[in-house]
């Protein structure tokens, strides 16, 4: 009896311990995802060209291609239609460029 | 940089980099799902296993954050306002309805957002005399959205219920091509109050897909207040190659008799072409039915080339078949009493960005008695800022 608890004790250590360090894991991820991204989107026109595909592709989806704004207020209309429209991460970020040059 | 030719280079990186050590978590994956059988006693699995895979979710690294801080974005006021004469069978109803969108963005991941309707609809009584009738006000939506990855946004208040996609993208009236609404769009679309997870990723280099899951505790009922509890969820696949999107949508009841609903969704834009096509089919006690719509902008007519760019053609054909709720509760739904179909014409002109005038014709049938349908207004989408704006940003 004394042997079964202990052995379950020690297991779910075990099991916080790894679960732990899987998410951890995900943070040093995250900092190779964000130095390797600096070094992708080195080229403006490369993304200026690809946000412009980006937002025809997934705005004119439901309605006409709007007016440019300021950078500030895109960056709020895209988070919405992030959330509305379910448009990926990465044709935020580019339509976001497209639209703030 | 050479782009690759799917365009997905931003895709490499933050959908990669996260699952770039694939052995480590298959190993991670094992022990922790064996450690989790020898510990966790079986009454409590269901709600352990929820709980990390919540957390796992929430644990997910964020996409790359290089923005500028002079883009933090700011609360902004959008919406629409509209004004339209609809004449069905001869009868005239003024409607006049503005619709506030609030968006307040909180640090990098916090969106807060709602939109209010105020919707006058007024009509000369059947005597003759000056126009009058009700003013609704309503709350669509109250809701605060968690983004906590790419994969995964986090809703909870209330929200559009995610049934099909006219309710949740294609309502508004400076977005909907025609302005009469389709026949079964109160089919499971009223307004829910719960939490729901939603998010939309690229699966692969040529499609994406988007998902929303959702539980909601109580629901407003259109035309009149109702408590309901549901759970359902909406899941559609996005081709960007040729912009064709597919999808489905179920809902059930989580009480009485449990009733199932369900429905397809597809949408899709020609290349070649400055055309859009949709469709939506819905199935529930309350009835069933489909639209099919289109709209085709005249920028290819050769001639009086600066209106004719400005011009969209639009169509929609529509069928209703009732369902076993009987004529008097499919009317307080908004719903027809009887089989019907319904087509409709019409023409949008665009005036300018977000401003549009509309004209359109239709002819319904039923067996209670076939009638045209014209309308004619004016949609204007505004956006106000509610802070400073800032400069546009210079090319990096």
């Amino acid at each position: 009896m004394k042997t079964n608890v202990r052995r379950r004790a020690l297991a779910a250590l075990g099991t916080l311990v790894l679960t732990s360090s899987l998410f951890a894991g995900s943070s040093s991820a995250k900092k190779e995802a964000e130095s390797a991204v600096v070094v992708h989107t080195s080229d403006a026109g490369t993304m200026r060209v690809e946000g412009e595909k980006r937002f025809h592709a997934n705005c004119a989806r439901c309605h006409a291609a709007p007016q440019k704004f300021p950078p500030r207020m895109m960056g709020t209309v895209l988070r919405h239609m992030r959330v509305r429209a379910t448009i990926t991460e990465e044709d935020r970020r580019l339509i976001l460029f497209y639209m703030t040059q | 940089m050479s782009l690759p030719a799917d365009g997905h280079y931003l895709g490499d990186v933050s959908s990669g980099a996260g699952l770039k050590h694939n052995s480590d978590i298959l190993l991670w994956g094992f022990a922790v799902s064996y450690l989790f059988r020898e510990t966790v006693p079986a009454r409590w699995r269901r709600t352990v296993l929820s709980v990390i895979v919540l957390l796992f979710f929430l644990s997910l690294p964020p996409w790359p954050t290089a923005q500028d801080k002079s883009d933090k974005p700011i609360p902004i006021l959008t919406g629409n306002v509209g004004t339209f004469s609809f004449v069905t069978g001869g009868q005239n109803l003024i409607d006049t309805q503005i619709n506030p969108v609030l968006l307040v963005p909180l640090g990098d991941r916090w969106l807060i957002e709602s939109r209010a309707e105020f919707e006058g609809q007024f009509q000369r009584p059947p005597g003759g005399g000056p126009y009058g009738g009700p003013v609704n006000k309503h709350v669509d939506y109250a809701q605060v959205d968690y983004i906590a990855n790419p994969y995964l946004t986090v809703t909870a208040g209330r929200f559009l219920t995610p049934f099909g996609i006219f309710n949740e993208r294609l309502y508004p009236v400076w977005i909907r091509f025609l302005q009469p609404d389709p026949l079964i769009l109160p089919i499971r679309t009223a307004p829910s109050d719960g939490a729901m997870f939603r998010g939309g990723f690229p699966v692969s280099a040529r499609a994406n897909m988007n998902y929303a899951l959702y539980v909601s505790a109580t629901s407003i009922g259109i035309g009149s207040v109702d408590a309901e509890r549901h759970a359902g969820g909406r899941m559609g696949f996005f081709f960007p190659g040729p912009r064709l999107e597919v999808g489905g949508s179920w809902q059930k009841t989580l009480q009485d008799d449990r009733k199932n609903a369900f429905g397809f969704h597809a949408s899709w834009q020609p290349t070649k072409l400055p055309m859009s096509l949709r469709s939506e089919y819905a199935h529930s006690f309350e009835g069933s039915g489909y639209w099919v719509e289109g709209a085709y902008r005249f920028s290819q007519v050769p001639f009086w080339q600066k209106a004719m760019r400005r011009t969209e053609f639009v169509a929609r054909g529509q069928q209703f078949f009732v369902g076993a709720i009987g004529a008097d509760a499919e009317g307080a739904l908004g719903l027809p009493g009887a089989n019907t179909r319904e087509a409709d014409f019409g023409v949008n002109y665009f005036l300018r960005d977000g401003m549009k005038g509309i004209f359109s014709y239709g002819r319904q049938f039923s067996p209670v008695g076939n009638f045209n349908q014209w309308s004619f207004g004016l949609a204007y989408r505004f956006l106000i800022p509610l802070g400073p704006t800032g400069a546009s940003r210079e090319a990096q």
